[in-house]
Formats: C-alpha cells, sequence, structure tokens
C-alpha cells in the first residue's frame, strides 16, 4: 500500500510551513506554552505524522494549522506564500484547502443534522451551491461508493445511527467532496475497533491518491504512524524533539525522548523491558 | 497441577433495558485461573468483556442480571450470593477490581491513606489507624511507590501516579484475584508501562495470587499475561498461550484481529493489515448460528444455523469454529 | 423528537406538573366563556361577602311560586340559627350573676322558659363585674334576635298604598312557606364572596391569574431572549466582548434585582406603570442568570469538534451558534423559561404587595390582589376568601412549574435519571 502511493504521488513542492509558531495559553504564573517556536515545512504529498503524549501541544498545533486557533507568535505559509485568514470569505477559500477528520467520531457530527445536510455542505463549500438536485445527488453517490456506504441507506438518517467506523467512513466521504490538498487527520482510528482501523486507514491512502492532498497524521500511537507515514515529527512540551524518515527517526531514534517513548510501547518481537521504568 | 484460584463455569448474564429486552453480554463463559497464572481477555469495544469482568464477581446491580452458571473462588462458591454481600465480603478481600476511570475514585476532598483506612476498616473496623499506616507505607514501598504519597491529595498526584495508588489500596488485603479491566488505557505510555510494572510485580511479590488483563490492546496483553482468551459478542471465540493466540491463532476472528496488530517495528509498514467488514451482530437478537458468521471470509451456509461450541484442540487450546484445524490453517496458507 | 416528547411524558414530576398547570390554564380559558361577568364590577354594597349562595328576597317573595313543605325540625333550626349553644350557655351566666337565680333552675334545653326568664329578669343597664363593653353590646345584639324567636304565626308583607300611603296587607308568609331556587330569577353564587370593593373575588381572581400568567410568559421570554443572546455571543465570541458583557452581567448580580425593580417601577411613575409595562420591567431585571448559564454552556460547546467541523464547513458565526450550539442548548433554555415564568409571576406579586406594581383599574394581577387584601386588612378581619385563594394559587404555579422544571431536568440530565 505503502510503496504503491509513494509512486503516484510524487514529493513536490513545500505545501505549508511554520517559522516561529508559538501559542501561549493565560498569562502572568498560569501562563503555559503549549507551542512552543516551532518550525516545520511540509512537502506536497508527503504523508506526514506528529507524534506526541498527551499534553504534547500536538491538538494546539493541529488547530493552529487548520486556522481554528490565532498563533500567539510566528507566521504560517500555505503553499509559499503567508496564510492570510482575517475575514470569513479569505477564511473559507483557506478551508477549501486544508481540511481536517477529527478522533471522535460520535462528537464530530452535529446530532442534529442528517448526513445529507453534512454531504451537501461540502457541496456548498466547492462552489456547488446552485447545481441541480440531481447532480448533488450523483456527487454524494460517488463519494459514499468511494468509502463502501450506500448513499441510498444513509439518505435522511442521522450520522449518530451508524457506527463508530462508518462515521469515520463518512467523515472520508465529505473529504473526497471537499478534495482539499492538506487533510489533517487528528487520531482518526483511536476511537474506532482494530479491524475497522484498516478500513479507515486503506480509504485514506487511497484517497490520497485520488486527489493527491497531502496527510497529516497527529497522533500519540507511534505505531500507527510509522506504519502510515514517510515522515515523522515527534513533539515534546511544544517543541519538535526529533523528525526525519519514518525508518530513521522510529528504528534509530537519537533523542532520548524518542528513544524512551520507543521503549515504553509494548511490542511483539522485542522484549518490553520493564525495568526500566 | 497447581490450585485453582477462580473458576467459572458456563456463566450467563444479562442486562435488561429500560424496555425490558434481554441483552446477554455474557454468554456461556467458563473459566479457570490457576494459582500464580494471568489471563488475558482480549476484545472489540461492546463484545462483553467488561460485562465479563463484573459477572466474574457476582456484582450483580441492575441493569445487569445473573442468568446462568457457576463462580467458585478458591474453592467457595459464590453463586448467588447477594450483591451487596459480594461487596462487603468477596470485593477487596477475595477479588479486587481495577476499572480503566479507577483514578477518578479517589475523593479529592481526602488524603490517599484516608481512602485506604476506609478500605481496611470496612473489613476490619478494629485496626488502629496506626496499624493502617505502617501497613501503607509498608506496602507502598514494596510496590516502589514514595511513601510521602499516603499524606497527599489526590489532586497532587499525576495520572499514572494516582492510578498506581488506586491499584495499591484495592490490594491492600492482598485479594486473590485481581481483575483489571482496561488499566492503563487512559494514560500515556511512560506511566502504562509503570502501571503494568506494577501489576506485574503484584504477582511476582506474591500479594495476589492471580490475575484477569481485560484490554483490547493487543500487544500490551500480548507482553503481561500468560494465556489469552478472545471474546466475540459475548462469547469466548479462543483461549490459548499468549504466544499461540497472537502468532498462530485459529478463529478466524482472532486471526483478523491479530493481522490488525500495529507496533513501532521493522517490517510492519510492509505488513498489510487486515480488515473485518461489517458490525458485531446486535446482541438483543444474536444470530443462531455462529456469531461471527456474517463477517466471516470461511463462512459456510450451516454457519448461519448451527452455533458450535468450544473444541479442544488437544493441546489446551479450544476454538469455536465449525470448520477443523487444519482446514482453517489451509485456508490461512492459501490467503497469503 | 417525538421519543423525547415521549420520554418527557413518562416522567412523573413532569407530568404531575404539567396537570396542574394545565388544570388552570383551562380554568383561566374557559371560565371568562361560561360566565361573562366583568371582573372588576363592584357588586356587593358593603365589603367582604362571605362565600356563599345569594338569593334575592324580594323575588322569592314576589316572584316565584311559594310551597307549603312541612318539616319536622324547621323550628328547631330556626331558632338554633339564632340561638345557639354558646348564647345559652351565655344567658346562663347572666341570670345567674346577673339576676342571682340559682343556678340549678336554669335549663338551657328548654328554649321557651330561657327565653321567658331572660326577658323578665335581663337588665341592659346592670354592670356585671369584669364586663367589657363588648360584652354588653353583645347581651344587647342577642336580646333583639330573640324578639319573635318563639312566634309561630307567618310574617305578613304590606305594601304603601300609592294614594294614601296606607300600608296593605299583600301576603302572609307562613313558616312552612317555601321557594324553589331554581325559580328565583336573582340568584348569585358569589364561591369566593366578594373583596374590600365589593367585587365577586373568583371573577376577579380568575382574570388576574390570565393576566399574572401573561406578565409571567412575557417577563420570561425578555428575560430569556436577552439572557440566551448576551450568553451566545459572550460565550461564542469571547475575548475583549465576553468581558464587556459579563461586566455588565456582574453588574446586575451584585445589585440584587428586587432592588432594581423597585427603583425602576418607581421611576417609571404611575400613571405609565401598566401591565405590560411591569412585565418588560421585571424581564429586563432578571436575564443574569440565564446569560451565565447559557454563556458557561456555550464555552464547552464552542471547542466541540462538531462546531469545529462547521467551521470548516465555511459556516458563519450566525449558523454556526443557530444550527450547532443552540439545537444542543435547547432543552437547557426551556428549562430557564420555565423558572424565568415562574420567578416572574413571583416577582410581580412581589411589586404589587409593595404598591409598586401596575398600577390599573381595568385589569386585576394576582399581586395587585393581595395589595388590596392586605390594604384593606383582610387578614386581620379574618377575610380569608380575598387573599388566601391567591396565595393558594401563586403557590400552585410556581410549584407546578418547578416540578415541570425537575421534571424536565431528569429528562435531559441523564446524571439526575434514577
Amino acid at each position: 500500500m505503502k510503496a504503491k502511493g509513494k509512486e503516484e504521488t510524487a514529493v513536490g513542492a513545500e505545501i505549508l510551513s511554520g517559522k516561529g509558531l508559538t501559542r501561549v495559553f493565560g498569562f502572568g504564573p498560569n501562563k503555559t506554552v503549549a507551542v512552543d517556536h516551532v518550525d516545520f515545512s511540509f512537502k506536497k504529498g508527503e504523508i506526514i505524522s506528529i507524534v506526541g503524549e498527551s499534553g504534547s501541544g500536538k491538538t494546539t498545533l493541529a488547530k493552529m494549522l487548520l486556522g481554528l486557533l490565532k498563533p500567539t507568535e510566528g507566521e504560517i505559509y500555505f503553499a509559499g506564500e503567508l496564510r492570510d485568514i482575517s475575514s470569513h470569505k479569505k477564511k473559507r477559500q483557506y478551508w477549501q484547502n486544508i481540511q481536517a477528520i477529527f478522533q471522535d467520531p460520535f462528537s464530530s457530527y452535529n446530532i442534529f443534522r442528517k448526513i445529507d445536510a453534512v454531504l451537501l455542505d461540502c457541496i456548498r463549500m466547492r462552489g456547488g451551491r446552485r447545481l441541480p438536485y440531481d447532480q448533488k445527488r450523483a456527487m454524494m453517490e460517488e463519494a459514499c461508493s468511494f468509502v463502501n456506504l450506500k448513499f441510498d441507506e444513509l439518505t435522511n438518517k442521522y450520522p449518530f445511527e451508524l457506527s463508530g467506523g462508518q462515521q469515520q467512513r463518512l467523515m472520508i466521504a465529505r473529504i473526497f467532496l471537499l478534495k482539499p490538498k492538506i487533510l489533517l487527520a487528528d487520531e482518526p482510528t483511536s476511537m474506532i475497533d482494530a479491524c475497522s482501523r484498516a478500513t479507515i486507514l486503506d480509504m485514506l491512502m487511497n484517497l490520497r491518491d485520488e486527489i493527491g492532498m497531502t496527510p497529516i497524521f497527529i497522533t500519540h500511537d507511534i505505531g500507527l504512524a510509522y506504519y502510515v507515514s514517510d515522515t515523522v515529527y515527534i513533539m515534546e512540551h511544544g517543541v519538535f524533539v526529533e523528525s526525519g524518515s519514518a525508518d530513521d527517526v522510529i528504528l534509530n531514534p537519537q533523542e532520548p525522548y524518542t528513544q524512551r517513548l520507543l521503549n515504553d510501547v509494548p511490542k511483539l518481537h522485542e522484549e518490553w523491558d520493564l525495568s526500566t521504568v | 497441577m497447581s490450585k485453582v484460584i477462580l473458576e467459572v463455569n458456563e456463566l450467563t448474564t444479562k442486562y435488561i433495558t429500560r424496555f425490558r429486552e434481554d441483552i446477554y453480554a455474557v454468554d456461556h463463559v467458563s473459566l479457570k485461573v490457576e494459582d500464580g497464572k494471568s489471563i488475558g481477555i482480549a476484545g472489540e469495544s461492546g463484545c462483553g468483556k467488561s460485562t465479563l469482568a463484573l459477572s466474574l464477581m457476582g456484582y450483580y446491580f441492575p441493569p445487569l442480571h445473573y442468568s446462568s452458571g457457576e463462580i467458585i473462588v478458591d474453592g467457595r462458591n459464590i453463586t448467588g450470593m447477594n450483591p451487596d454481600n459480594v461487596r462487603k465480603t468477596i470485593l477487596g478481600n477475595e477479588i479486587s477490581y481495577i476499572p480503566q476511570a479507577a483514578m477518578n475514585a479517589l475523593n479529592p476532598t481526602q488524603k490517599v491513606i484516608r481512602f485506604i483506612e476506609d478500605v481496611i476498616q470496612a473489613h476490619n473496623p478494629r485496626v488502629t489507624r496506626q496499624e493502617i499506616y505502617e501497613l501503607a507505607r509498608e506496602r507502598f514501598e514494596l510496590l516502589g511507590l514514595p511513601a510521602d504519597v499516603l499524606q497527599k491529595y489526590s489532586v497532587e498526584l499525576s495520572g499514572g501516579m494516582k492510578q498506581r495508588t488506586v491499584i495499591a489500596t484495592s490490594v491492600i488485603l492482598s485479594p486473590k484475584v485481581l481483575i483489571a479491566d482496561e488499566p492503563s488505557s487512559a494514560l500515556d505510555v511512560t506511566s502504562q508501562k509503570m502501571v503494568i510494572k506494577m501489576i506485574l510485580d503484584l504477582m511476582e511479590k506474591g500479594i495476589i495470587k492471580s490475575l484477569i488483563f481485560i484490554t483490547h490492546e493487543l500487544p500490551l496483553l500480548y507482553n503481561v499475561t500468560d494465556d489469552i482468551m478472545v471474546m466475540y459478542a459475548g462469547q469466548i471465540v479462543e483461549r490459548g498461550s499468549a504466544d499461540e493466540v497472537v502468532f498462530d491463532p485459529i478463529h478466524p476472528y482472532s486471526k483478523a484481529l491479530m493481522g490488525s496488530i500495529i507496533v513501532p517495528e521493522a517490517g510492519l509498514r510492509d505488513v498489510k493489515l487486515t480488515a473485518i467488514p461489517g458490525t458485531p451482530p446486535n446482541l438483543k437478537n444474536p444470530p443462531a448460528g455462529c456469531r461471527f458468521a456474517a463477517r466471516c471470509k470461511f463462512a459456510m451456509p450451516e454457519c448461519q444455523a448451527i452455533s458450535v461450541n468450544l473444541r479442544d484442540t488437544g493441546g489446551g487450546r479450544t476454538y469455536r469454529c465449525i470448520i477443523p484445524e487444519e482446514d482453517l490453517r489451509k485456508a490461512y496458507e492459501n490467503e497469503s | 423528537m417525538k421519543h423525547l416528547l415521549g420520554q418527557i411524558f413518562r416522567s412523573g414530576k413532569f407530568l404531575f406538573g404539567f396537570v396542574i398547570f394545565m388544570i388552570i390554564m383551562l380554568t383561566v380559558l374557559i371560565y371568562p366563556l361560561l360566565v361573562e361577568y366583568p371582573p372588576l364590577k363592584t357588586i356587593s354594597r358593603g365589603t367582604f361577602l362571605p362565600p356563599g349562595i345569594y338569593v334575592n328576597v324580594y323575588d322569592s317573595m314576589t316572584f316565584s311560586e311559594s310551597y307549603t313543605l312541612i318539616l319536622d325540625n324547621a323550628a328547631t333550626k330556626r331558632i338554633a340559627s339564632k340561638l345557639n349553644a354558646e348564647d345559652r350557655q351565655a344567658m346562663k351566666e347572666w341570670l345567674v350573676i346577673g339576676a342571682e337565680l340559682p343556678e340549678d333552675e336554669i335549663d338551657v334545653d328548654d328554649t321557651a322558659k330561657l327565653i321567658d326568664l331572660w326577658t323578665t329578669n335581663f337588665d341592659p343597664t346592670v354592670r356585671l363585674p369584669g364586663m367589657t363593653n363588648a360584652d354588653r353590646n353583645y347581651y344587647i345584639r342577642l336580646t333583639a334576635s330573640l324578639d319573635g324567636l318563639l312566634a309561630t304565626e307567618g310574617a305578613t308583607v304590606a305594601v304603601a298604598n300609592e294614594d294614601t300611603g296606607v300600608l296593605e296587607e299583600k301576603y302572609v308568609i307562613d313558616q312552612t312557606t317555601y321557594v324553589n331556587v331554581g325559580e328565583v330569577p336573582n340568584v348569585r353564587v358569589l364561591p369566593l364572596g366578594t373583596d374590600n370593593f365589593g367585587r365577586d373575588v373568583l371573577t376577579e381572581l380568575i382574570k388576574a391569574i390570565s393576566v399574572s400568567l401573561t406578565i409571567g410568559f412575557v417577563a420570561g421570554t425578555v428575560a430569556t431572549t436577552i439572557g440566551l443572546i448576551l450568553g451566545l455571543v459572550s460565550g461564542y465570541i469571547g475575548g475583549i466582548v465576553d468581558d464587556l458583557i459579563m461586566f455588565i452581567t456582574n453588574l446586575f448580580t451584585v445589585i440584587p434585582s428586587i432592588i432594581l425593580l423597585i427603583l425602576i417601577s418607581f421611576s417609571i411613575g404611575q400613571e405609565k406603570r401598566g401591565a405590560f409595562t411591569i412585565a418588560v420591567v421585571i424581564g429586563f431585571t432578571s436575564w443574569v442568570w440565564t446569560a451565565r448559564a447559557v454563556r458557561a454552556q456555550v464555552i464547552s460547546l464552542r471547542n466541540r469538534d462538531h462546531v469545529n467541523l462547521s467551521k470548516l464547513s465555511g459556516h458563519s458565526i450566525i449558523h454556526i451558534l443557530a444550527m450547532d450550539i443552540l439545537p444542543y442548548i435547547a432543552s437547557y433554555v426551556v428549562m430557564a423559561l420555565i423558572l424565568q415564568i415562574s420567578s416572574g409571576i413571583l416577582a410581580e406579586a412581589g411589586l404589587s404587595i409593595l404598591g409598586l406594581g401596575p398600577r390599573t383599574t381595568e385589569v386585576p394581577t394576582l399581586g395587585l390582589m393581595l395589595n388590596w387584601a392586605l390594604i384593606y386588612q383582610a387578614p386581620l378581619l379574618g377575610k380569608w376568601w380575598a387573599y388566601f385563594p391567591v396565595i393558594l394559587i401563586i403557590a400552585l404555579i410556581a410549584f407546578s412549574m418547578n416540578l415541570m422544571n425537575t421534571g424536565l431536568d431528569q429528562v435531559f440530565n441523564p446524571a439526575l435519571r434514577d
């Protein structure tokens, strides 16, 4: 799966980068620096993982990248240009290029809106508001069949009537309709069963090949990061302590923090060394 | 063969919903845990593994109800015991139970030592505070926990420390069996490791005799317990040693489950993960035949109709499938 | 939605409150259709007529057919209504002390002999030791009422001759003459009597309930609307807007709303203080808690993933507030509205008791009724019908609304379910 994806989507120019990106919560004695002067440069087409434990600032970073949270300091560059999301219109434009999948599918949907409304929003976002309904329906059917769901069975239903795996697939169908250039996947598989995990990851990778987007995984699961990504960033206390290709970072970690993290994950073929705690 | 600490025979328990429907969340489960052994229960969300934990202790509070089967703790049959009695005489004394959110059980307005006093005095009101403190300090030191934790409030402790404190407290009376239900799932890997180390220490130092460990994280389970049982839709579908179940599963469900493991180890990137289509059956009306049949790659028409019992392979392993072991293995070989 | 309604109506508390409230509402709606008396018309000369059935005496003598009924205990009852056991005992006491008759000679049950003894011996000018003026007046009244008590002949009705002015006998009404109440053209039932202005309390009360409920609804709606909008804006937008709104909210919190209410009502002036104005003023002073509660809820909602997803779908703030936040707190807002309505009714009552309520002569309110009853000293005079039913209704409305609120809370908040 991995090798195939790499051939079809060549790694190209810089698509998203940040300089001195910082976010501080609170002030005075209660000040917490969640993200501390982080620099990064994500290339088009590569699969990126940001790995960190809870409290490492990875979710805050993701929210800043998505434009849901204002950075306290620093700049974000999208496709080589300084990101400008000062007005609602500009935000909409930015969000045509960057989208997200959240951790908990059960809380990601508005429980009062039907599945149709969720998908129609995406068509509208792509400027298809005035399309005839037949055409909209055809688009929704295509998106659903991409994730192995049947639109006829979903229409007029609410998202919470689906299982967790199905909801997460619907989320991918949403991305299929939106065709963003970047997808931030914040723990997309941590709340769903192991058996559905493979399906979701497969679909994400197919989608990447289909629409040529750059996926960024935000996760605490170093195994998942190793499995899916080309480039891995390890985050601790708001800073990237180590980054590089997945094989380099995971199989040959240099930083003590990465080493500890890897050492503490239970594995199958290596002895889990309990004496080091 | 060493002494059996906990024996459960054909235990069936059910939930009665508000609409008076019966949901058999634990269906004819049998297990035996011997002295010094640990057993793991693996399964996905909703398969009934947490319900099994409560059922094993005879802890039946509505909506959970006992249906049939028996539970024997260290030779003492506790089947049909009043759940309030179970709480008073069995819990903490014979069996201890740690749920995932155990660390939230600490009262934030009380020092940890008060919590321990409550636990001990509930079973033996005559013990003095000084004695309890000595016992707690000794036990905490034995388990590598700093003794000054005893004089702290729970909010002053980190998540991992809280969880270890709760575990140390819940086994203060040296129960025979510890049932741990996802005790480390809410924690970071480092804290998780410390919690696991402590649980294994409890076994090693003889504070508990047997361990039942429940989790959906297979790599963790593989590293913790001697034996693994795989649970699906309220039933045990396979049982064997950890090595056998993880590296050589027989049941098609276990096979798929083991194929979906992700660990950060060389070579993993080339492995294709197994996906199981569909969703587990609704336990309100479970299928008549094999419960996995609807999602099984190897299902035959009769799977839908015939419900099979656990089959013994002869080597101490059991699995629940109509297809013989050799045929399954052949099918797996053909696949890869 | 259907399921939710089903759940709500399965809650015993809600249902009980709802039934009480609906009974009150239906009474308010149906009563005016059946009984078309103007609610604030003075009908009695003299105040605080006790509850009862009022039969026109003139009509019963001249316009109704009379019947003769021979009933054994009629005379006894008649005498007993004028001369009860207490009166007899009092008479005996006077006779023993004032006329120095031997105690064992007086038989209180022999009415004829007792009255005979009384008429021969009683002297209103004699002052007994320890007798107050009130006691003396009592004995004088008693003596007057005894006149003709034992008469057996009928009463004669005479009408003055138009020319001569001489009274001419018209009828003789025997003691055995009866009329059928149904045939008397003018009978007025006053179940709760009349008030200090001689108005029918029941009709007035029903009207007052409807006006007070309207005040409650207006006040509740105003308060909930202000609170909801401020809470939504302050919670969702945050930052300096939040600081500003919370500053105003805190100002309103530290000044007790009853003081604000009194000051505002007072400064509006008597002429402009109509029921509607008072309702709006109550609404304007009681939005604070709704605003705070809504804000807290919105803050916990605004970082939820479904709100983030909605933002990423390019929705405007208005859309997000209306579609992604409001539905989640709707149940909460409904509960707040119910409480605001009930407290609005109470606030009106409180203001009116102080004399700062709606200044109106056209409509009564529950508070005004209490105010009138207090001014005319109904509680001191023991005229319970002028104030007790009002208090009972206020209590019932507040009780039913709080019950509904608790019931809803249990449905919407699973942690409280048993």
